[in-house]
């Protein structure tokens, strides 16, 4: 067990678990990508046109509410966690529906974490279009609902690496994974709750596979967004 | 980002990596003046071990640093010389660790019970039973998909966790073919005992807890404790030391030291009426001799280690 040099022996045994396709790396795997896509789905759905609604209208306060979500940029985790294991815990509001401890309990809290991370970059994708272009596009006598149109299949893109990170900060985070999904094996554990219970039981192998099954996939979304951004 | 913004960045990066580097060097060295002692969660969850921390800490210069980790963890952590004593309740795992040349003068000092608490409806009807009994009685209404029943594990081989798997060896199961994967009754949280604890209660669960942490939650848990007797539910606390021979920059002369005190008959005192007020009953029995020394604790738990 300690025995040996623990980080090369753990990444040699590592690559043979991803290579081998071991069943509990694939099984934790495709848990993590679950239910971080299907939250950062929900969230977009939420997020996008709110965002859109708080750049194309006017109202007081608007500086403010921008402000907001950038701040909420940085939501910890385990706020978000906290906040959500009380609403679902069985004394809470939302106790009946016997989410907590499930991965839709894990859905609903990184939905919650990333929608204003979504929102916010909405708002900015959008900022983001020329002004000059705005005003080339009314000048050319379009309505105001083709000029709302035309404006947001502009920033398609910049949405889009905006939808992206989102996944990025809903994948690797641990605060709310643990706290409202209880790392229980085989129905709640992802990727890196069970980095984190795996290095602490010093079964590094395990968590080195599954860390760099992570890095794979921040890698991924990285490659994705610089690709998006190169358009 | 342009391309001149992440040079400084990357500058102050290097250094930081620098500096860790340098610390984790220094940390290598004895320090005299700190005694880092790794503890299982159930024990550190009751508040024991602040106090204890405190009272210590009063009568010497040391720095008592504490990190809270299941039994195996708190074991691994000390073969890998990063602790300088642990306190631990698994004499099996104990005996491994002391076998294989790690630990070094090991004393007991107390004991509790554990006990197996679930809902209060019983859905499995265990009460009263004994151990054994009482996990058939789960294993079968589990299986059996009974409305209900689910047990919650630490999952954590923590010395909780290793007892559990005892009882469930005992009771006629192999553990890992029988009890893991067999269904989604048996529920594994892979956390501390706290934690574990309000799973259990959230999805009315079965589990098997320490008294100590289980009194200290009470207030906040559904959960009563339905089987509470039996040598197999008995929880013996012991302090090993770290061998310095096996591990380099252990700061074995303040270990001794702490462990000394841990079993002088004040401290123990006080462990014996510690949580008796805010509880209704103490969480702990100190153990004196002769009585440590026989079955079923067979332990040495009186002699100084610095003699």
């Amino acid at each position: 067990m300690v025995n040996g040099n623990p980080i090369i022996e753990g990444f040699v045994e590592a690559i043979e678990l991803i290579i081998t396709l071991d069943p509990q790396v694939v099984e934790i795997t495709i848990r993590s990508l679950y239910v971080s896509l299907t939250a950062t789905f929900f969230a977009a759905l939420i997020a996008l046109p709110i965002g859109a609604l708080i750049y194309f209208y006017e109202f007081r306060g608007k500086h403010a509410v921008v402000s907001t979500l950038q701040t909420l940029y940085a939501l910890p985790t385990v706020i978000v966690g906290l906040v959500i294991f009380l609403l679902l815990s069985n004394v809470g509001p939302f106790g009946f529906l016997r989410f907590l401890y499930t991965p839709g309990g894990m859905v609903v809290a990184q939905t919650v974490l990333i929608i204003p991370l979504l929102m916010g970059l909405t708002v900015s994708a959008l900022s983001g279009i020329d002004r000059d272009k705005r005003y080339t596009i009314t000048a050319l006598g379009a309505s105001r609902l083709q000029t709302v149109m035309t404006i947001i299949a502009e920033a398609r893109f910049a949405v889009m690496a905006g939808v992206l990170l989102g996944f990025g900060r809903a994948i690797a985070e641990v605060g709310t994974v643990m706290i409202v999904g209880g790392n229980i094996r085989g129905a709640t554990r992802v990727l890196t709750t069970a980095i984190a219970l795996n290095t602490s039981m010093a079964n590094y192998s395990l968590s080195i596979a599954l860390g760099i099954i992570l890095l794979g996939v921040a890698l991924g979304v990285n490659i994705a967004l610089s690709l998006v951004q190169q358009r | 980002m342009a391309r001149r913004s992440w040079m400084p960045l990357l500058g102050i990066m290097v250094v930081m990596l620098a500096s860790c580097a340098m610390t984790v060097t220094a940390q290598e060295a004895a320090e005299p003046g700190v005694l880092r002692i790794a503890t299982t969660t159930s024990l550190y969850d009751t508040g024991l071990l602040d106090e204890l921390e405190l009272m210590y800490e009063e009568t010497s210069d040391v720095d008592v640093q504490i990190t809270a980790q299941g039994t195996g963890q708190s074991l691994d952590t000390a073969r890998r010389g990063d602790v300088d004593l642990v306190l631990v309740h698994s004499p099996s795992l104990e005996q491994e660790f002391i076998d294989e040349g790690y630990g070094i003068n090991e004393r007991c000092f107390a004991y509790n019970n554990y006990i197996i608490v679930g809902p209060e409806s019983d859905p499995a009807g265990i009460a009263n039973m004994t151990p054994d009994e009482a996990f058939q009685a789960i294993y079968n209404a589990g299986t059996n998909e009974t409305e209900g029943v689910a047990f919650a594990s630490r999952g954590d081989d923590s010395g909780t966790h290793t007892r559990e798997q005892e009882i469930w060896e005992a009771a006629g199961y192999n553990y890992t073919t029988d009890i893991r994967d067999s269904g989604a009754w048996y529920l594994e949280s892979g956390s501390g005992m706290g934690e574990t604890l309000t799973l259990a209660n959230q999805r009315e669960a079965y589990t098997l807890s320490d008294i100590g942490t289980y009194l200290a939650l009470q207030d906040q848990l559904n959960l009563v404790q339905l089987v509470t007797g039996g040598d197999e539910l008995l929880n013996r606390y012991s302090a090993i030391s770290v061998n310095p021979e096996m591990a380099e920059g252990v700061n074995i002369d303040e270990a001794n030291n702490f462990t000394d005190w841990l079993t002088s008959d004040e401290t123990k005192d006080y462990i014996g009426n510690f949580g008796a007020e805010e509880f209704g009953q103490p969480l702990f029995t100190p153990l004196y001799p002769p009585e440590c020394t026989e079955p079923p604790f067979n332990c040495t738990c009186a002699e100084p280690v610095t003699a």
